[in-house]
């Protein structure tokens, strides 16, 4: 499967900075939803970004990819500073996936596929209309490739499926099969098993597995605990915006810190001491705003 | 409309059923040896004994169909062998019936309509309808069939061929026949029939399986199309009346296709098009050889064409630079009032404030016509005995247009510019995500749909005689949008014959020319409601609007499968 991503031909050294987000801040009028976040991803490493409901990770995401251009601070991926437009952060080697699941619906498995080598190609209306040879170069090349992609996240039968029709893990894989369509060294999964029963969560993982083996970098939200400790080199836990703790698995799960974030604080502290709730209320809106 | 009768009290009345509906479809056969209507002034004059008019002719069709789907099954399950199954016998009776009923009874709404009253309606006339009736009411008690396996039948490539070339010719006598019925309730009893026809060749399963067939021989079918239409002329004997309008709906269509490429594929809702065919009209009209043609500049037609189209993409570039960053309804508003400013500049660039460029609402009058290697289009000639109008060169001219932009559309859709539109159509946030110019594709396909509208009002000008400002209002601009939405948005089939219907209509349709906009609305509502992806329905849409009908969409998606085995992808779209 390897011959998958031998167009890239990436040099899997784990000392490559690929991505460096240095005090991203994001404010939505009075509120800021993400503040003073500095995250690094190396190439070959997965790294998990936990964290409650509406701690800003999506909104965080979001400034990555260029959906949104930071307040403050800047992103710089394998050293060039990141423009704030999501096609050319495409270009650039970095590519998503979706919270709640974003597929061109009425079109096949195959073509979603084609669609994320748009950035990759190069056929314009000239070569189209007269059918050149760059468009029927390309076409049987994206053809091909798009195969290739859908039989490596297990969907080869799907190809010729609109992908409303296809069940909703393989929705899930499909995206994922666009964004590797991108060609890119780094992959932002934005809970990639959300919904999903634990078969198909082993699956997800083993497929994340796989993509780290071609060589790429994967940025991973989720909130499934085993799974995230299971998969991840690395861990960052982000709570209203901010980053709480970032480590390997074992010091972030272990951080009480994080504990008090998702479960409350332990009983011991005196009765007068209000338990510290849950959810951070003030950071509601901003995870809002991240999924409009 | 589905009458709900127990499957008990159908099994019950199955031989009597079908006993009366046989009875109903021989009084239909019989009823057209007997006069319909007393005196000759309504349909095509239905008065005689013994000699049916060409109406009733093809009127017959629909009864021997009925008689046919009837006795055939009395020969016994065994013999039948897998032909019972293979055809929806009983289920196509039925709709055949219905719709006999529905075109009898236009045909005499009309005879009574025309002849002002109902006892002008004679003895053939009551038999029709007492055997419509019969058959009507008794065919629905016939037990239902299963889906018929029509479709799956191997068939041997001749066969194939056969039945393409069988549909064309069928297509072209009936658009000759339809056209030449010059009287309004002889025309809508004919189309009525029409739909019948196409109702019971679809339940019988025919149509899929040419769908197949076309699938499979995807050059003959569109080598017979394009035969056909160049045939057309043909049928007419020299009749410009009806090549003009022909001629009409060419240039029509081929504008509705150039929209169908921004509000089929990309999704934009453009209420301005016109402006884009006006810009074309305007430019070839001024750039010709008329009196009163503005500009001392005369090149010939070919760079005439190249120039309008060029201008009208500009004029596509200027307006959507600004204005595509809006969407949707926004979208809407900005090239609804964009058709109106094109309208008014044209009304006032005459030279008062300004440059004269358009001679005002007088408009440019006196344009030329074509001339190619020293063949005028405004001369008549004979072509095989028949005589070919003024209109019909034109015609065949559009049709050459007409095929280029095809070609351009379907080459455009299927490759990396068209999945983008489409991807923009689906989810632009999503298609930007994933790399995709929506800006520049949004662009291109405002200029490239404007370039092809151009080229269409170029050959408008010359075949108009005279371009003036108020043929551009905001109502073509909404038959163009009706056309396509009609049609089914995003394919080239539908965009045809929905620019057929909506330019056809109202030239038969002449008394009625008062209620047209009527007319219009009350179809555009029942399309709306039954059949929201339009007459013919665009694969990757047809999911979109029956959402909640699961068994539809399994069998949809089960037909797709089929026909996406037919097709080979390297195949899709022309080669030049």
């Amino acid at each position: 499967m390897t011959q998958v991503m031998s167009g890239a031909g990436h040099h899997v050294d784990a000392s490559t900075l690929l991505l460096q987000a240095s005090s991203v801040t994001m404010r939505f009028g009075g509120l800021t939803a993400v503040n003073n976040v500095s995250l690094d991803v190396h190439a070959g490493e997965i790294v998990g970004l936990i964290g409650p409901n509406g701690a800003g990770k999506t909104t965080f995401f979001n400034c990555l990819t260029g959906l949104y251009k930071p307040t403050s601070g800047e992103v710089r991926f394998a050293g060039e500073l990141l423009p704030p437009k999501p096609r050319l952060v495409v270009r650039a080697g970095m590519a998503r996936t979706f919270q709640n699941i974003r597929l061109f619906h009425n079109m096949t498995a195959l073509e979603n596929v084609m669609v994320g080598m748009y950035s990759r190609t190069k056929t314009n209306a000239i070569d189209a209309v007269f059918r050149l040879p760059r468009h029927r170069r390309e076409e049987l090349a994206s053809t091909e490739r798009a195969r290739e992609l859908l039989d490596f996240v297990g969907l080869s039968s799907a190809a010729d499926m609109l992908s409303r029709n296809l069940p909703y893990g393989d929705q899930r894989r499909l995206e994922i099969a666009r964004a590797l369509a991108t060609d890119p060294k780094l992959l932002l999964l934005d809970e990639p098993t959300a919904g999903m029963n634990p078969q198909e969560t082993r699956q997800a993982e083993e497929l994340i597995f796989k993509i780290r083996d071609l060589g790429l970098a994967v940025l991973v939200i989720e909130h499934d605990m085993r799974f995230i400790f299971n998969l991840c080199d690395r861990v960052c836990c982000l709570v209203r915006g901010e980053v709480l703790v970032e480590g390997v698995g074992e010091v972030v799960q272990n951080d009480p810190r994080v504990i008090e974030a998702y479960i409350g604080a332990p009983a011991e502290p005196p009765a007068d001491v209000p338990p510290p709730t849950a959810e951070p209320p003030a950071s509601e809106a901003g995870k809002g705003s991240a999924d409009a | 409309m589905r009458v709900i009768i127990s499957d008990e009290t159908k099994v019950r009345f199955r031989y009597p059923a079908r006993a009366v509906g046989i009875v109903g479809a021989v009084l239909m056969i019989v009823s057209i040896f007997l006069p319909w209507s007393y005196g000759s002034g309504a349909l095509d004059d239905v008065g005689f004994y013994g000699a049916p008019s060409p109406l009733q002719f093809a009127f017959v069709v629909l009864p021997v169909l009925i008689l046919l789907l009837l006795a055939i099954p009395l020969v016994g399950k065994q013999r039948l062998g897998q032909w019972a199954k293979t055809v929806a016998w009983n289920t196509s009776a039925k709709t055949a019936s219905l719709a006999t009923l529905a075109t009898v009874l236009i045909g005499l709404a009309a005879i009574a309509i025309e002849l002002k009253g109902l006892v002008n309606i004679d003895v053939g006339g009551f038999t029709a309808l007492v055997g419509a009736l019969l058959a009507a009411v008794a065919t629905p008690f016939l037990p239902d069939s299963p889906e018929p396996t029509l479709a799956r039948v191997k068939s041997p490539t001749w066969l194939q061929i056969l039945g393409i070339v069988l549909m064309m010719a069928g297509v072209l006598f009936a658009a000759a026949f339809a056209l030449n019925q010059t009287d309004a309730g002889a025309f809508l009893t004919f189309v009525a029939f029409l739909v019948g026809v196409v109702l019971v060749l679809r339940q019988l399963g025919v149509m899929a399986w040419i769908g197949i067939a076309g699938a499979n021989n995807n050059r003959v079918l569109v080598l017979a199309a394009f035969a056909t239409a160049f045939a057309f002329p043909f049928t007419q004997n020299g009749s410009d009346a009806n090549m003009s309008i022909a001629s009409q709906v060419l240039i029509f269509a081929a504008a509705a296709l150039g929209l169908n490429i921004v509000v089929g594929l990309v999704g934009l809702l453009d209420l301005g098009y016109i402006a884009f065919l006006g810009a074309g009209a305007f430019t070839a009209a001024i750039l010709s050889e008329s009196a009163f043609s503005t500009l001392d500049f005369h090149p010939p037609f070919i760079v005439v064409v190249l120039i309008s189209g060029t201008v009208a993409s500009l004029l596509g570039l200027l307006i959507g630079a600004p204005t595509l960053r809006v969407s949707g309804d926004y979208l809407a508003i900005v090239t609804l009032a964009f058709g109106e400013i094109f309208r008014i500049t044209m009304n006032n660039l005459d030279g008062n404030d300004g440059p004269n460029l358009t001679n005002g609402s007088n408009g440019i009058p006196g344009i030329p016509d074509l001339e190619f290697l020293g063949f005028n289009f405004g001369d008549a000639h004979v072509i095989f005995g028949v005589d070919i109008g003024r209109f019909a060169n034109y015609y065949w001219l559009m049709l050459l247009v007409i095929a280029l932009i095809i070609v351009v559309f379907m080459n455009l859709n299927y490759s990396r510019i068209g999945r983008g539109w489409v991807a923009i159509r689906e989810d632009e946030l999503a298609a930007e995500a994933m790399g995709v110019n929506t800006f520049a594709l949004k662009l291109l396909a405002f200029a490239g749909g404007a370039f092809l509208a151009g080229v269409a009002g170029a050959v408008k000008a010359h075949h108009d005689v005279s371009v003036t400002p108020d043929q551009y209002v905001f109502l073509e601009s909404a038959f163009l949008l009706a056309a396509v939405v009609l049609g089914g948005m995003g394919t080239v089939v539908g965009v045809l014959i929905g620019a057929t219907i909506l330019k056809l209509l109202p030239e038969k349709l002449r008394f009625f020319s008062d209620y047209r906009l009527l007319l219009f609305g009350l179809l555009m509502v029942v399309m709306m409601q039954f059949r929201p992806e339009g007459i013919v329905a665009d694969e990757r849409r047809q999911m979109e609007f029956h959402d909640e009908d699961e068994e539809l969409a399994e069998e949809i998606e089960e037909e797709l499968i089929s026909h996406h085995a037919h097709l080979n992808p390297e195949r899709r779209g022309f080669d030049l």
